[in-house]
């Protein structure tokens, strides 16, 4: 039997005795970011650990490092909850004037990123500090308790958007950062997510390699905040790549008219013209994404709330320039 | 059988751990999370069959913690000082070599 | 040689920045300290001074980037005044918390509302409880000399402190005055490198900076931020007579004026002590028993400084631009705090006075010392009087 060598380094950067719960799909994230980090530091410098963390406030930063432990062993250094972009800014400036190699990668929730940190961040890619930003987006404010954040889907219960006589549950659609960050014309903007591991790693490393600011948005189930089972972390964001619910995309200097799409898989026929995505069809419901999930549960006693939802995902795709057929299931 | 590659730090930790309170209440010991055995939250523990594995590394690139390493052969070797026992392995195992059983102790 | 010219406070603090060598800058733009920024930019541009200047969106973000530069080991340098200061309220406590020596230039001008670009103390004084060492400057030199007095408080391995050095608004930022620039050999003989020991961000040495801390260890890392603040009283007197050998200019953490028979002395901070020591002459003159005191350190707050003051007069009259509603001025609670216990005090009479740019006339002082006066003659007296108010539109 031929073995492979492992697709990934076996470096490690992320220790475990962490305090992430069981089935994070943030802390697998993380770790596989700063793997990739870490391939790419080397490819580029000759320096496999020529990299820094600057992390916004929220799961994944009072998960990992508590006084006195910490389960970094890269350099961290975590400043507030808004801020982790200009924190970065100031590290990435001090390596400058220190003549270190190396590349800053902030580190932001969706609260973090998407709302409270918007700014910071905005400022940072604009100002195009030689740091990738990673958004890791489980979709609420998990750290304080499942509140809402503008990264919430349409229809999700969260402990401020739940269902009741007068709500769907949230009932804005889903923001995206990634296309707020690519109209700052930087680079590379990516998303991905811990269902596609290997596009994930790929996608952090070219994010490291590229002179200046890069932005990747990835997608991690967090079985608390959506009432999934623990084992069904992966899955469920596989699902949502297969389904049309998380596209994977990437935009190369701002440039919206070539947008690279990448096949979500699961049967869905992908349509090209002159080597570009301008459709697919999905063959697997999104109720088969959503049905995983309990943050879900009540859309399937309003069945228009999930065509609502599917018309927003649709709205979606055509940012995208992509036209999608959304199948629905069969009865 | 093969080192977890933690095994530096578990060490270092030991040795050198220290409540005392340091300028900014910065940590110094990188990987000093090692300590904390979050086995214990394990309801359910992974057994793995050898024979079934074909080394896809699936389980090693999901796993969270990380709990999962390789050893000289590149088969996975599970730690269960540190699996919190979530099953994604499992579920993710194209060929079955991992299956999640409640724990007995 | 050291060069003589003229120039405004905002200048001046400029010039200090330049002759300190931080490496990383970060500084948004706010009335009065934006001319700051602007003479870092050209020292930038002109390639007088090798630094990162982040041009950030908020000053939020100019403290964060700080924090950040600060915990990878460089030295740092930010200008602010007023809701700029405010919003980086969040990130100061962290700065301190997180023991990074960064320092910062304040053009001293009111909160809102209502908006008003003007002097008082109240945005400094606001944020006297988040750790920073503070000084205040009399004249232009001063601002130019406590900057890089600050610096080698702040880094000093006793105090690893971040530190605030404010001057008047207008009064001071947009006045020009005759400021000596010192020696940079002799600046830089007086710093030295910012080599710190503690905060790095080194691959080679991965350290974890920011930890969450659970009850269990939170109380005694807000203590070393006291104790830090305590090395720093004596930290400050090496830092000043140090100054002193090398530039030939003298500081104290309080400096006192025709003290020394005095019944009456005013107590003040920044510009206003200019005229307050104007007016103590006009009285002296006239021969009441007057003096001046000048603090110019705030925090740590000189208490054995204040208590040896005290035994020199019959009545302290405080003078503060700035206000704790339904208390005082902030001056009024740490005097107290430094004389409660002593068993021969003075009368402590607070006056709130120049808020918002209004001047502090003589008439103004005037209308102070007649309340004193009652004092000192066992008449009732308020404990704080808002002094030149315009009762008329009242």
């Amino acid at each position: 039997m031929v073995v492979r060598k492992p697709p990934i380094t076996t470096r490690e950067y992320w220790a475990p005795g962490h305090a992430a719960c069981a089935g994070c799909g943030c802390a697998t994230a993380l770790k596989l970011a700063t793997k990739a980090f870490s391939e790419a530091m080397e490819e580029k410098y000759g320096d496999p650990n020529a990299f820094a963390i600057a992390q916004a406030t929220g799961c994944m930063e009072v998960v990992s490092a508590v006084f006195p432990y910490t389960a970094w062993k890269v350099p961290w250094v975590h400043v507030a909850f808004e801020n982790a972009a200009a924190a970065a800014s100031g590290i990435e400036a001090a390596w400058k004037k220190k003549g270190l190699k190396g590349k800053i990668l902030a580190i932001g929730g969706d609260g973090g990123t998407a709302d409270i940190g918007l700014q910071a961040l905005s400022g940072m890619l604009e100002r195009r500090h030689n740091v990738v930003y990673l958004m890791y987006d489980n979709e609420a404010y998990m750290n304080t308790g499942i509140q809402r954040s503008s990264s919430t889907p349409y229809g999700a219960w969260t402990t401020t958007s739940p269902p009741g006589k007068y709500s769907i549950g949230e009932d804005k659609p889903k923001k995206w950062v990634a296309l707020i960050a690519a109209a700052h014309q930087i680079p590379y903007v990516a998303t991905a997510s811990i269902g596609n591991p290997f596009d994930f790693v790929r996608k952090m490393k070219k994010a490291a390699k590229v002179d200046g600011p890069a932005f990747v948005q990835v997608h991690c189930t967090c079985p608390t905040g959506w009432k999934s089972p623990l084992e069904k972390g992966v899955e469920i964001a596989r699902l949502a790549i297969e389904t049309g619910v998380w596209p994977l995309f990437e935009i190369e200097n701002g440039d919206f008219h070539n947008i690279k799409i990448q096949s979500p898989g699961g049967g869905a026929k992908v349509k090209r013209e002159g080597g570009k995505v301008v459709a697919i069809e999905f063959k697997k419901p999104i109720e088969e994404y959503l049905k995983l999930q309990g943050r879900f549960k009540h859309l399937f006693k309003q069945p228009e709330a999930i065509d609502q939802l599917r018309e927003q995902i649709k709205a979606m795709w055509k940012v995208l320039g992509v036209e999608v057929t959304l199948p629905k299931p069969e009865e | 059988m093969a080192e977890s590659p933690f095994k530096a730090d578990i060490e270092r930790v030991q040795k050198e751990y220290s409540e005392k309170m340091t300028p900014g209440a910065i940590a110094y010991i990188p990987g000093s999370s090692v300590i904390n055995k979050t086995g214990s939250w394990r309801v359910f523990m992974p057994e793995f069959y050898r024979d079934k594995c074909v080394r896809c590394y699936l389980c090693y690139i999901y796993c969270p913690e990380p709990a999962i390493y390789l050893d000289e052969e590149n088969y996975p070797v599970f730690d269960y000082d540190y699996c919190k026992g979530c099953g994604i392995c499992a579920n993710e195992c194209p060929t079955d070599a991992i299956v999640m059983v409640r724990e007995t102790k | 040689m050291p060069i003589r010219t003229v120039m405004k406070a905002n200048e001046a603090a400029a010039w200090a920045a330049k002759l300190a060598k931080p490496k990383v800058i970060a500084a948004f733009p706010i009335t009065p300290s934006t001319l700051v920024p602007e003479k870092i930019s050209e020292f930038v541009a002109n390639g007088e001074l090798d630094a990162e200047f982040i041009k950030v969106e908020s000053e939020h973000s100019a403290i964060s980037a700080c924090v950040g530069a600060s915990a990878a080991g460089v030295r740092t340098f930010t200008a602010t005044a007023s809701q700029g200061l405010a919003l980086m309220h969040e990130v100061l406590f962290i700065a301190a918390g997180m023991r990074l020596p960064i320092v910062m230039a304040i053009g001293n001008r009111s909160l809102s509302a209502p908006i008003n670009i003007w002097n008082d103390w109240q945005d400094s004084i606001s944020e006297r409880d988040t750790g920073w060492l503070q000084f205040y400057a009399e004249n232009n030199q001063e601002a130019l000399d406590l900057i890089l007095i600050a610096y080698k408080v702040a880094e000093d391995e006793r105090v690893l402190l971040p530190a605030m050095v404010g001057f008047d608004a207008f009064i001071l930022t947009h006045t020009v005055e005759p400021v000596e620039i010192p020696d940079q050999e002799l600046v830089d003989e007086f710093l030295g490198e910012y080599e710190p020991k503690h905060a790095y961000v080194d691959p080679k040495r991965p350290i974890t900076q920011g930890t969450l801390a659970f009850p269990a260890h939170y109380m005694e890392a807000r203590y070393t931020v006291w104790e830090a603040n305590e090395n720093a009283r004596k930290v400050i007197d090496e830092a000043f007579a140090e100054f002193e050998k090398k530039f030939g200019r003298k500081y104290q953490k309080i400096e006192e004026y025709r003290t020394d028979d005095a019944e009456i002395i005013f107590v003040t901070m920044g510009s206003l002590a200019g005229t307050v020591k104007e007016y103590v002459d006009h009285l002296r003159e006239k021969g009441i028993k007057v003096g001046a005191a000048k603090l110019t350190v705030y925090r740590p707050f000189p208490i054995e400084e204040v208590r040896a003051l005290a035994k020199k007069a019959k009545v302290l009259a405080l003078l503060e631009k700035n206000v704790t509603f339904s208390v005082g001025g902030a001056l009024f609670q740490d005097f107290s705090r430094a004389l409660i216990n002593e068993k021969e005090k003075p009368i402590i009479i607070d006056y709130i006075l120049g808020l918002g740019g209004r001047d502090v006339t003589f008439q103004n002082l005037d209308e102070a010392l007649a309340i004193a006066q009652k004092a000192l003659n066992g008449e009732e007296f308020e404990e704080v009087n808002w002094i030149g108010l315009r009762k008329e539109i009242l």
